[in-house]
């Protein structure tokens, strides 16, 4: 089999293990990353919102905000993995194909 | 290591912007002149490779998560100004899609994740495999090595971006503006966390996979096979 193929098939099963980078956290009770806290959060640390990060923290409304599907804040852990592998499907064919329409500009024939 | 919206004042982001547009032109015109459109679906492999292995957050246990990058590996296979542009596609991505690093902060984002990162990564393991055979057990070595440095020294920059805000952006009565924290404690922490358990994921992952790619398709490790 080519490399390639055999690479994709890796990317699949690191698709299939991602709620691993979900559910590690959650059971060791590991908070956000540092300095990724949102504005609530950012309260409970300091007992105040910077008035700028208040102002920038909602600029942007991503569509699948966290890797998990807007509302689905409550929903159980196996929804999340689902949300959270459907995000890595989603995320890695659009970057597939950033890639591949760029490589039609910047690469040599 | 993705900074959000709020955490960088208007003139840090803009900065950073800056500094990375004509990175991204340098990157997309060497690009140009070196990669092979068969080498294409490899960049493609390393772009969707670095944006699932950064969704494998590493709990340190009580604290905080973290997780490796994995665009040394891209940058060791493609060359780094490749790999730069690869990481660029996963983080823009991350930030639009999944509001995973701001929007305001895909300048600086990409300068330590994209750029700082995959060049360190790629002259450490360059310096450290110098003339090792391809299939050599100095390039495993050299590849970790790689992995552990680069991603400590783009947490360190990304440290110092955090670090110096309440150092520009302050309000009359002394609060912060953005990040409310300073260089004695985003550079330590950023730093610690990376050194302690994140930059040997990093490592681990990069060595892994070079080890992987020497038994099953070595020509990839082919320096100059790039240009």
């Amino acid at each position: 089999m080519k490399i390639i193929s055999k690479l994709w098939i890796f990317i699949g099963v690191l698709i299939a293990l991602s709620p691993l980078g979900l559910l590690l956290p959650e059971y060791s009770k590991a908070g956000s990353a540092w300095g990724e806290w949102g504005a609530d959060e950012m309260r409970e640390l300091i007992g105040y919102i910077p008035k700028g990060l208040e102002k920038l923290s909602s600029l942007w409304s991503a569509p699948i905000p966290d890797y998990a599907f807007k509302g689905w804040g409550d929903k159980s852990l196996v929804s999340l993995s689902l949300a959270y592998i459907s995000s890595a499907i989603i995320g890695i064919l659009v970057c597939a194909g950033v890639v591949f329409i760029l490589g039609k500009f910047i690469s040599k024939k | 290591m993705h900074i959000p919206d709020g955490y960088l004042g208007p003139g840090t982001c803009g900065l950073f912007y800056l500094i990375m547009l004509p990175i991204w032109t340098a990157a997309s015109r060497i690009v140009k002149k070196t990669l092979n459109a068969r080498q294409v679906p490899l960049l493609g492999i390393g772009a969707a490779f670095s944006f699932v292995i950064m969704m494998f957050n590493v709990p340190i246990p009580g604290g905080t998560t973290g997780h490796a990058v994995g665009g040394v590996l891209v940058a060791i296979l493609l060359g780094p100004w490749a790999a730069c542009i690869a990481i660029t596609v996963a983080l823009v991505i991350q930030a639009l899609l999944f509001g995973d690093g701001g929007i305001t902060a895909i300048g600086a984002n990409c300068f330590n994740m994209a750029f700082v990162f995959p060049f360190a990564g790629y002259y450490i393991y360059r310096a450290v495999s110098y003339k090792a055979p391809i299939k050599s057990k100095r390039r495993v070595i050299a590849s970790g090595i790689a992995g552990y440095l680069a991603l400590n020294i783009a947490a360190a920059v990304t440290g110092f971006m955090f670090g110096i805000q309440p150092l520009l952006y302050k309000t009359a009565n002394g609060q912060a503006l953005y990040c409310p924290y300073g260089l004695n404690v985003a550079l330590p922490v950023m730093l610690g966390e990376h050194l302690l358990i994140f930059g040997w994921v990093e490592a681990i992952v990069t060595a892994l996979a070079i080890k992987y790619l020497q038994k099953h398709s070595p020509e990839l490790l082919i320096e100059g096979r790039r240009s």
